[in-house]
Parts: C-alpha cells; sequence; structure tokens
C-alpha cells in the first residue's frame, strides 16, 4: 500500500514571523490521483505547494515523493512543475521556445526536443500557434501552454497553483475540464491548490480542506458535502442552515433529540455520538429541505414545521427561498423538475409547511466567531480581480 | 480641419526645433565646414578647402589616442554594466526601504559638480595622499608605484563617473520585471544563474541597451577625467580636440577631430537605435494584440 503514495507530508510546518502558515500537516496523496487543496485564501494551502516546488522549505517535518525524501532538494532539482496563477510565460520567448525550455535546459537534443514540443503543442491543441509570442494569444491559451511547459519535463506531479483564478468564468469552466482531460490522458498525480470549492469539487478524486493552517477534512467530494466532519467544511463546501442547539434526549443508538432555543425539538442522526448537554451546530443543507402548501406525510423520522416565506430568489432551475419558524430564518432550496408554470408557486408571505429527515441533518461542534466570516461567498468576485489586475500588468 | 491639426503640429514642435538648429545643427554644420579648411601657423582660417586635416588624421601618433579611446570606453561600459546587472537586480528585488536608501546612495554623487569629484580623485590617488599612503603601509603597492596619470586612474574614475548613468535604466527596467519568471525557469530545472541569463537579462533588454549608450557616448567623448588624472600616455580623444584648439589654436584640425568624433559616436548610436526601435515596435504590436 506504501508504495502507491505519490507525495507524503510527515508533521510539516511552517512559520511566517508571527503566522503559522502551516501548523504540523501530515497526509498522503495516492498517485496519479488529481488531488486538490482547498480553503480561503491565507489557509496555508499555496505555503504547501511550494514547500512541494521547492521555492519554500518547511521549518519542521519532510515531504516525501515517491518515497524519496525531497525536503531539502532545491526547486531546480526536483521532479515536479508547476503551473502558476498567472502562468509565469516567458515574454521574450515564442510558445513554442517557452514549451521548449525545460528541455533545453536539460541539454536534449534539438531534433528530439522539436518531436516532444509538437507533441505537446497537439496536446493541447496549438500546433499552428508555435511562432506566436506569448502577447499574442488568449488567456485560456496561455493556460494550456503554461501546462504545456510544465508536462514536457515529465514531472512526477503537476503542481497547479490557482490556475484558472484568472480567467473569467465560461472559460473557467471549459479550462476546468480540458485539464480532467490531460489528467486523464498523461495518468500522473495533479496537485491543484484553489480558493473556489465549485472547481475543487468538479474534477478532484480528493480534496484537503485548509482553514488556519491545518487540514480540516479529507475526502471525496460527496464525502465532504454529504457529510462533513466541522462547520468549517459544511459552511465552505455548499450552502447551509446553521442552528445553534443543545443535546437534550438520545432517542437510540442512531438518533438524538435536539433542543433550540424558542424553536420545535428537532430529531437527527448523531454518528459523531455527541453526549446529551453537548451545544452543537445543527446543519442541514437547503435542497435537503421539503417545501410545500401541504403538510407532509406522517413520518416518525421526518422534522416538520409550519413557516412563513420571507424572501423568494427565482433562480430558473431552483427558486430559493429564506423562511422564518419561529426565531430563525432557514434557507430551503426547491428544484424545479416538472413545468412550473402548471403549478401555484409559492410566494412572499405565504405559510408553508417545511420538513427534513433526520438523516439529512447533522450535528457538528461549534465554530468559532473568526471561522464565520471566512465563509462568506468567497469564489467569483476574488477571480474577477484577479483577471482584471493580471490585464494591468501586461499593459 | 486638417490644416488646424497640422498647424497646431507646427506651432508645437517649432520651439525645439528652432533650439535644435540653433544650438545642435548649425555648430554641428559649422564643424563639419571647417574640417575641410586650410591654416595656417598663426590661427586664422584661410579660404579654399583642403583634405589636409584629414590625412592628419592617420597620422600614427593620432592613431594611438584613436584605440585607446576606443578600449578605454569599451572596457568602462563593460565594467560599468557587470556592476549595474547585479545592483539594478538587488535594487529591485530588495524592501522598499533599503531600496530607497541605495537609490539615494546612486544619485548622492550628482549632488556636487562634476569637476569637483574628479579633483577629489585626484587628491585620493595621490602619491602623498591617504589612499596612496594606506596601500603601501598595507604593502599592497610599494612606495614607488604611481596610482595617478595613467590609463588604469583614467579608467577608474571613469567607471566611478558613469556607474550610475548604468544603473539607473537597469534598475527601471528590472523594476517591471516578473521576477515570477525566475521561479518559474528555475521550477523548469534551470540554476539560479541560468535563470538570470536566460530569464532575466533577456527581459530587461530595453534597460541594458540605455544603459550601454548612457554609459558608452560619453565615454567616447570624455576630456575632463584623462585631463585631470590621466597623463601624456592616458590622452584621448577630447584631450586632443583641446590640445589643438588651445595649444596649437589649429581649429579646422580640431575640427575635423571633432567630426571624426561626431561620426564614432553616431554609428553605435544608430545601430542600436535601431534595434531598440525594433524591440519597441514589437512591444507596440504585442500590446495591440492584446485588445
Amino acid at each position: 500500500m506504501k508504495d502507491k503514495d505519490s507525495i507524503v507530508f510527515e508533521n510539516v510546518s511552517k512559520r511566517y514571523g508571527k503566522v503559522l502558515a502551516l501548523d504540523n500537516v501530515s497526509f498522503s496523496v495516492k498517485k496519479g490521483e488529481f488531488f486538490s487543496l482547498l480553503g480561503p485564501s491565507g489557509c496555508g494551502k499555496t505555503t504547501l505547494l511550494k514547500i512541494v516546488a521547492g521555492f519554500e522549505r518547511p521549518d519542521t517535518g519532510r515531504v516525501l515523493l515517491d518515497g524519496e525524501d525531497i525536503t531539502q532538494l532545491p526547486a531546480n532539482k526536483r521532479p515536479v512543475n508547476t503551473v502558476f496563477q498567472n502562468y509565469a510565460l516567458f515574454p521574450h520567448l515564442s510558445v513554442r521556445e517557452n514549451i521548449a525550455f525545460g528541455l533545453q535546459i536539460a541539454k536534449r537534443a534539438a531534433h528530439e526536443i522539436k518531436i516532444e514540443v509538437d507533441q505537446m503543442l497537439r496536446l493541447i491543441q496549438m500546433e499552428d500557434q508555435g511562432h506566436k509570442k506569448t502577447d499574442e494569444i488568449s488567456g485560456g491559451q496561455k493556460q494550456r501552454v503554461a501546462i504545456a511547459r510544465a508536462l514536457i519535463n515529465k514531472p512526477r506531479v503537476l503542481l497547479l497553483d490557482e490556475p484558472l483564478a484568472a480567467l473569467d468564468l465560461k472559460l473557467r469552466q471549459k479550462m476546468l475540464l480540458e485539464l480532467d482531460l490531460i489528467h486523464d490522458e498523461v495518468g500522473i498525480t495533479f496537485l491543484f491548490v484553489t480558493h473556489d470549492q465549485t472547481e475543487a469539487m468538479a474534477v478532484s478524486d480528493r480534496i484537503a480542506v485548509f482553514h488556519h493552517g491545518k487540514v480540516e477534512q479529507i475526502g471525496s467530494p460527496i464525502e465532504l458535502y454529504e457529510s462533513p466532519k466541522s462547520s468549517f467544511v459544511a459552511a465552505f463546501i455548499g450552502d447551509t442552515n446553521f442552528l445553534d442547539g443543545r443535546v437534550a434526549e438520545k432517542m437510540d443508538e442512531d438518533y438524538s433529540q435536539l433542543m433550540l432555543e424558542e424553536f420545535p425539538k428537532i430529531l437527527c442522526y448523531n454518528d459523531k455520538h455527541h453526549a446529551v448537554g453537548d451545544l452543537v451546530h445543527l446543519s442541514i443543507r437547503p435542497e435537503k429541505i421539503q417545501i410545500s402548501r401541504e403538510a407532509p406525510p406522517k413520518n416518525a423520522l421526518y422534522n416538520s414545521f409550519q413557516a412563513v416565506v420571507e424572501d423568494v430568489v427565482y433562480k430558473g432551475d431552483h427558486t430559493k427561498f429564506w423562511v422564518r419558524v419561529e426565531g430563525y430564518r432557514i434557507a430551503v432550496a426547491q428544484q424545479h423538475s416538472r413545468f412550473l408554470l402548471d403549478e401555484k408557486p409559492i410566494r412572499w408571505h405565504d405559510v408553508v409547511w417545511i420538513w427534513w429527515h433526520a438523516d439529512d441533518g447533522f450535528m457538528l461542534d461549534r465554530y468559532s466567531e473568526s471561522d464565520e466570516k471566512l465563509t462568506q461567498e468567497p469564489s467569483e468576485k476574488i477571480g474577477a480581480t484577479d483577471a482584471r489586475r493580471e490585464g494591468d500588468a501586461g499593459e | 480641419m486638417n490644416n488646424r491639426t497640422r498647424l497646431q503640429e507646427l506651432a508645437l514642435t517649432a520651439p525645439s526645433f528652432v533650439w535644435l538648429c540653433l544650438f545642435f545643427l548649425i555648430p554641428t554644420l559649422i564643424i563639419f565646414t571647417f574640417a575641410f579648411k586650410p591654416y595656417d601657423v598663426y590661427g586664422s582660417i584661410l579660404d579654399g578647402w583642403t583634405l589636409e586635416t584629414i590625412y592628419n588624421l592617420f597620422n600614427h601618433s593620432f592613431l594611438v589616442v584613436f584605440w585607446r579611446t576606443i578600449w578605454i570606453s569599451l572596457v568602462t561600459t563593460v565594467i560599468c554594466l557587470s556592476l549595474s546587472l547585479p545592483i539594478g537586480y538587488y535594487l529591485a528585488r530588495t524592501t522598499s526601504k533599503l531600496r530607497h536608501i541605495f537609490l539615494i546612495l546612486v544619485v548622492m554623487p550628482f549632488w556636487s559638480s562634476f569637476l569637483v569629484r574628479v579633483f577629489a580623485w585626484k587628491s585620493i590617488l595621490h602619491p602623498e595622499g591617504v589612499f596612496k599612503k594606506m596601500l603601501v603601509v598595507l604593502h599592497i603597492v610599494n612606495a614607488d608605484t604611481l596610482l595617478l596619470y595613467n590609463p588604469g586612474a583614467v579608467l577608474l574614475v571613469l567607471v566611478y563617473s558613469y556607474v550610475p548613468f548604468g544603473i539607473l535604466p537597469i534598475y527601471a527596467a528590472a523594476s517591471k520585471f516578473n521576477f515570477d519568471l525566475l521561479d518559474a525557469a528555475m521550477d523548469l530545472g534551470a540554476s539560479q544563474l541560468q535563470a538570470f541569463f536566460r530569464v532575466f537579462i533577456p527581459g530587461i533588454k530595453a534597460g541594458i541597451l540605455t544603459s550601454t549608450v548612457m554609459v558608452l557616448i560619453p565615454t567616447i567623448g570624455a576630456y575632463v577625467i584623462p585631463d585631470v588624472v590621466g597623463g601624456h600616455n592616458s590622452e584621448m580623444i577630447g584631450n586632443k580636440i583641446a590640445q589643438w584648439i588651445f595649444v596649437d589654436r589649429n581649429l579646422p584640425q580640431a575640427s575635423a577631430l571633432a567630426a571624426f568624433l561626431a561620426l564614432l559616436v553616431l554609428v553605435p548610436m544608430i545601430v542600436l537605435g535601431l534595434y531598440s526601435s525594433r524591440v519597441e515596435r514589437n512591444s507596440i504590436t504585442d500590446a495591440r494584440g492584446k485588445q
């Protein structure tokens, strides 16, 4: 099993002045995996990538690549290559010369270089653009050249540092698919740093969620979404409602009653075995909550409440409602799988029923005040400003 | 409409055009004319035309001065560039506080007169000067070695005087350089030295060209420095011109040499100018392609 590991981090810590960027991080990435490091800015994910690339040295701990300790190896001696956030293509060289750079440094024969560069240009579908200067190609093409320039060296791991952040939304989705295809084709380990959970969810085999220099959870996208281990992960990956409560009563091995202030009791699956009296968050995803004018069918495991609709946002494929139950405002998402105009839609101020199955809620430890700020709407805007900054720098 | 913009253009360029004509073009033409005039031993310029002044330029004693001027200015330029490159690189990469201090240090010599600084070197290098005595005490030179009045002294003071003109354009180019590119080069297997020469140097090419011009041109025409700290064996073209004007009172001969010097400077200027305008044009079309 051990020899299947591509990268192993052992107790890696890194401190910048007073800030602990990485706090005793240990985990391993399997060979051939598309592995994402996900987290808000300043969570340490980029630092970890730089440690693998060799641009930073950890204060403590080791990094193993295919079982070999590379912690002290200089960047130019490591069999890994990086795709940089703003591509970092050499402006004085053509597309072809950029891609050939690594092989020229390695002093490969000219005819070999030509063959391999041609192969790479084919892989990124830019056969006829090799002669162009890097300022003459589009953002998406620059991205592909950066990938080709890294892959031509046949690295054992490809490191991707927010490679899509400078692209606009449409292009980002397209490049994401291409990245996935390239990964399937070359079959090496990809280590992908991003702050955008949708990017990470879309392409990753596994994701490590970082927070304050620590790994909060490692798992497949489905595991992270459906079974987050902490409030931070639940909030960072997708949308969720958090309700503060206290475990009131243990019903049986699997289920507990939750007591919330000024709220009816809630039945909840208790996989983490919180004891009676524990302060917890109840996290419930908006799309797991059903909403209707009719009362729900009777089921002992349903939590159902009457609610008043406060806000309605129609988004085409689904509608988002904010409803009030006693003192609580709860987000509910309703998918529209049938023709909507035939139905009488739920409107503002309507009195409705909402309900969810006890299995769909989960109890999590309380998170701190500072975490709350980090969970607010990260992705789109950050990418947009990055793109603008990149444009300025190019003037 | 079109006529009016033409008039505006003329009105805007007229002052500098007149200025350049009066103080640059006409004097240059006068020099080029005088170069072909006969002269007598009393310093008068005679009527008619002659090529004697031009023949005199190919006389042996002048050719020595000519080659000396060429090698001193080339060596000065090479030394200035090799000092400016690491300094410019460092200035662009260091913290802004240190950068400010170093930039002030680079510019500080300009706070005092150029002549004063050259004479200061004369007293530093003087046989009775502190520096010389210190070197003798340290057994680096012996008491008879002359630090002044030789090509070495001229070279030293030339480098001292013109190195800021080498540093500033390179620093300006380096401060716009994207240093992530060096990380990228190292990521692709380049050593630090390879990254420096294959990515940094081409990246600041325009700055290096400017530095070269800023150091080479004034050095070729140097007059004060070889006059003050140099001796007979370190005369340069500038000194020869001065000698022919002030000592020999031979304006046509001096004009011929000045005209020759102007042409000598023009050749590298035109070559570099063509080259850098090509670099510039490329970057303009690049910028257009981007939009």
